[in-house]
């Protein structure tokens, strides 16, 4: 189902020109009522009225965490406190929290997109809809909530904790859509095994999953655990919080409301935007937000952009589940290299994630990558023909997809040092002076 | 006439083959047959233990890679042409071999043979009347 059909089925001609005005409006409210964005303009030479199109806005500047952290608490807002109906805030465990103001306009625009998030995964006015969210500062319980209303569904706003009890109403009220994170939703599933309640007793038929990364292979034990459908949702309070992204049933790319929050794919080293289709970090502009309209906000958060029709109809822009952190990224021999990419790879050749290690080094002034990966049981073969076949597959796709070449060395399993169950990721052993 | 065979990854570093070895001891599991395929980085043990089963649990709860493979044993008589004559009804059937090894028993060496189908290969040689060791007794060897 498609909560707003003419928005999310529009043909990219009529969105980009519903952009450009709004991108258009905006960057006229920034110059006037945010100084922090004024002086970047000016700095630029940019004028309100010389941006008439979605296609100039790679020629703005971006904004970080930093700066949010820098005008610390309410220095980005555009428009006074009084026009401010809620505030919500990080927890900032690196530093001072990160708030985030919105208007009444601001709330609405949020439950339109948790609407449309929500009746994507399936939801609706008969829905029962269980939101195992936190309440409070953190975004997500209220968010989801408002949106759930918004639709008509009945909303159970448990927020976190007590998972016996709720279990309990889950299982009393008939709860069918349940809202919390993909871990949380595990511990949900143990618990009802543990409780020797049967999931053939409750009547859950879709999850809402968000607000941490998770794997394909966690989601198949969702809904393997649960009987449901589990839908990844995307969002950050910076950008509005949940509602920004979200799969549809077809579970191929989160659609992203780019009506009110365009993506943009960037290289995050020489900040050039990519075409759709490349991985690099994701940026957003919010364009219709009154209190907060972050311009070029950098997530940090890799994935890549897709604007092919869905088959389930909607034409808005998809992205990937987020594939990692550009904070994580090695250049080797001049070329971006995700670790998350490595782990694509390895995930195309097995159904479940291998664990390995990037070692980088420079050797004779080359870098060198080596990749270890552990030989688990659904890679190892008694033949030696087979792990070698393994290993020179394993490094061609590494040098087709990413354009370098990488030694692969098949290494026993618990080879690799874990960390509180994961495992590093990456050694960086270049010395560079 | 199918034998189970055990096969473990290992890395090539010096003692790999010793705890292994050890964890087998440990758990009084006798060792019938083996052989070690090895490249420049890493290596594959192919045991044939009394309790294949028991085996592949103390492997595996030392956290190794572990397969239960099926093979064949043939009995080679010592005489020219004794395992040429093997092979050829193999290769008339089409049967590819993956790789094989021999160990002496008693006056008779045996050889132990991994191909793409342990079935078929037990009825191509038994049809041409060659003698194979049974399971349980390589087993109790």
């Amino acid at each position: 189902m498609i909560w707003n059909e003419t928005i999310e089925c529009m043909s990219r001609d009529k969105l980009e020109q519903l952009q450009s005005e709004r991108l258009s409006a905006m960057v006229e409210r920034l110059y006037y009522n945010v100084p922090f964005y004024r002086q970047q303009f000016q700095k630029n030479g940019i004028e309100p009225g010389d941006i008439t199109h979605v296609c100039q806005l790679k020629s703005l500047p971006f904004t970080t965490k930093q700066d949010l952290r820098d005008n610390y608490p309410f220095g980005l807002f555009a428009v006074p406190t009084s026009e401010i109906v809620r505030v919500h805030a990080s927890s900032g465990t690196t530093g001072k929290p990160t708030v985030v103001g919105y208007t009444r306009k601001d709330i609405g625009i949020w439950s339109e997109v948790m609407a449309r998030t929500l009746t994507s995964a399936g939801g609706g006015k008969t829905d029962v809809l269980h939101v195992a969210y936190g309440y409070g500062l953190f975004t997500g319980g209220l968010g989801v909530h408002y949106g759930a209303e918004k639709i008509g569904a009945t909303v159970i706003p448990m927020s976190g904790g007590n998972t016996q009890r709720q279990l309990q109403l889950m299982h009393d009220f008939g709860s069918t859509i349940l809202a919390c994170t993909p871990s949380y939703a595990l511990f949900i599933a143990e618990a009802m095994a543990d409780a020797n309640m049967p999931i053939e007793s409750f009547k859950l038929k879709a999850g809402v999953f968000g607000a941490e990364p998770w794997t394909e292979e966690m989601r198949r034990e969702i809904e393997r655990k649960l009987h449901i459908k589990a839908i990844d949702i995307y969002g950050l309070s910076e950008v509005i919080g949940p509602g920004v992204a979200s799969e549809c049933p077809h579970q191929c790319g989160l659609h992203v409301f780019e009506d009110h929050f365009i993506p943009e794919v960037i290289d995050p080293e020489t900040l050039e935007v990519l075409p759709n289709g490349r991985i690099g970090e994701l940026v957003f502009t919010c364009v219709t937000k009154e209190a907060l309209p972050l311009l070029r906000y950098r997530t940090r958060d890799l994935t890549v952009l897709n604007a092919d029709r869905c088959s389930c109809g909607r034409s808005i822009v998809r992205m990937q589940k987020v594939l990692g952190r550009s904070d994580d990224m090695l250049i080797i021999r001049g070329v971006n290299v995700f670790p998350s990419q490595i782990e694509t790879v390895l995930l195309e050749m097995s159904e479940t994630r291998p664990h390995y290690l990037l070692i980088v080094d420079r050797v004779d002034n080359l870098d060198q990558l080596e990749v270890w990966v552990e030989v688990e049981d659904q890679f190892f073969s008694d033949e030696i023909k087979k792990l070698e076949d393994l290993k020179r597959k394993i490094q061609h796709t590494i040098e087709s997809t990413l354009g370098i070449s990488a030694k692969v060395k098949l290494v026993e399993p618990k080879t690799i040092e874990r960390s509180e169950g994961k495992s590093k990721r990456v050694i960086d052993k270049r010395k560079l002076t | 006439m199918i034998i189970k065979q055990l096969s473990v990854f290992l890395e090539n570093t010096s003692g790999r083959l010793t705890e292994v070895t050890g964890a087998l001891a440990s758990a009084k599991i006798n060792i019938s047959a083996f052989s070690v395929a090895d490249t420049a980085e890493y290596g594959v043990l192919r045991l044939i233990v009394n309790k294949p089963e028991a085996a592949e649990k103390v492997l595996k709860d030392k956290g190794l890679s572990v397969h239960i493979t099926e093979v064949i044993g043939l009995v080679v008589p010592d005489e020219p042409g004794g395992l040429h004559r093997a092979l050829k009804i193999l290769s008339a059937e089409g049967i590819s071999v993956e790789y094989m090894y021999a160990f002496a028993l008693g006056d008779r060496a045996t050889v132990i043979i991994r191909t793409e189908s342990a079935q078929r290969t037990v009825e191509a040689l038994q049809r041409q009347k060659l003698e194979l060791i049974n399971a349980s007794d390589i087993y109790a060897l």
